[in-house]
């Protein structure tokens, strides 16, 4: 009865550790999307959108080491990429927490079951999916 | 049109497509990919993008409240999530082979079983004899409710696990969350009660959309032009949601939402028969 006791305390933990993680992801990642659109707006307001035709998009937007120079360089569309950077991360920050309480429950079944889900997502984002 | 204009409208958009997504349940993503090629003539590609990024804040928008209320199923969810995840890791390898009028066609197929999803009835009772499976990976629990903790188990996990499979497969072919396959897959075959299939279905929806956005991203789908708006957008438009779900009643709103997404879905069909996209 004590060890369940002291399980639950833990699984509480857990929510609210990754009720928060997922608040604060989506809240930086929206206000980072708000400043790089403004700043956006600011410098191509007056163009003309092109999005008829697909294109994809230049290799500043799909890779982090594209989007970190061209933040350097102060390019809005950068900032507002880094701001879908974060926002995609935010899930996968969760599974590394859930990670790190599901060790500290000693729950060893889930400690696979979340390694399983992790590599899979470190498999789509280094696999060379992309094409 | 030039861009502040196409931006102000798409936010608008967006908005509102944030709104009826958390009003009737279907989520943000689902009503972007019509706004974007049937309002815009975006590119299909473009608008898959754009919605993986929808339906990934509107999922975690929302699951940071429900977590915090206990009532989704963590260990269900993450369980669940290794069907997804290697389902949408399939999914974004077949977009590559799939004709992007056939892409439009499942979605708008896709789109109505959604709808029609949302207008079923649901069970809430709680099993109380759950299969061995169940026992074996923890997957049974208990969530609030007005009435006090209500406990239950589960049956099926075969079933539901290989529904998940299909669903993450059509979420990363179609950039979209499946979340009425979600709900099917918990719902109907593994007999989770209905508040914990929805919010442990959205909290799943998150993690899905991001094992192929990632991939989407490295191609360039995602273009910053479309997700800021869309981003915007959809968040405030789920916030106004999830205040104004508790005041009204969404019967009516439902069932004309589901008939105004079908007909939108047999437009997408039509235009995906005629190659127009």
């Amino acid at each position: 009865m004590k060890i369940e006791k002291i399980n639950k305390v833990t699984d509480y933990d857990m929510q609210q550790l990754i009720g928060q993680v997922l608040r604060y992801g989506v809240l930086i990642s929206g206000i980072v999307a708000i400043i790089g659109g403004i700043w956006y707006l600011y410098q191509h307001g007056s163009g003309i959108p092109h999005y008829t035709v697909f294109n994809g998009e230049p290799a500043g937007y799909t890779s982090l080491t594209g989007i970190l120079k061209g933040l350097g360089e102060g390019s809005a569309k950068e900032i507002i990429q880094l701001g879908v950077v974060i926002l995609i991360a935010t899930p996968i920050l969760r599974i590394g927490f859930s990670l790190l309480a599901f060790v500290l429950e000693k729950d060893k079944l889930y400690v696979l079951i979340t390694v399983i889900v992790l590599s899979i997502i470190l498999f789509s984002m280094f696999g060379g999916l992309k094409v | 049109m030039n861009i502040l204009f196409f931006t102000l409208i798409l936010l608008l958009g967006a908005y509102l497509a944030g709104l009826a997504g958390s009003l009737t349940g279907l989520g943000g993503g689902v009503v972007i990919i019509p706004l974007l090629t049937l309002g815009f003539h975006v590119d299909i590609r473009y608008a898959i993008g754009a919605a993986l990024v929808a339906s990934i804040a509107t999922s975690s928008g929302s699951a940071s409240a429900y977590v915090k209320e206990g009532i989704t199923n963590i260990r269900l969810g993450m369980f669940l999530e290794i069907a997804t995840t290697s389902g949408a890791v399939i999914g974004a390898i077949l977009a590559i082979y799939t004709p992007v009028n056939i892409v439009a066609i499942l979605f708008g197929v896709m789109l109505i079983f959604s709808a029609a999803m949302t207008l079923r009835k649901k069970h809430e009772t709680a099993l109380t004899e759950g299969s061995k499976l169940s026992y074996a990976l923890k997957l049974n629990s208990s969530y609030p409710t007005k009435e006090g903790i209500i406990e239950y188990k589960l049956k099926n996990v075969a079933g539901g696990f290989s529904i998940m499979t299909v669903a993450g497969v059509l979420s990363g072919l179609l950039g979209i969350g499946s979340g009425a396959l979600k709900v099917l897959a918990m719902d109907s075959a593994m007999r989770v009660p209905f508040r914990v299939s929805t919010t442990t279905s959205n909290f799943m929806v998150g993690v899905t959309a991001a094992a192929s956005a990632v991939v989407y991203l490295q191609r360039g789908y995602i273009d910053p032009g479309i997700a800021f708006p869309v981003i915007i957008g959809v968040l405030a438009g789920a916030f106004t949601g999830s205040k104004l779900l508790m005041r009204i009643n969404v019967k009516w709103l439902k069932i004309i939402f589901c008939s105004a997404i079908t007909l939108i879905a047999i437009n997408m069909i039509y235009n995906g028969i005629h190659h127009k996209f």
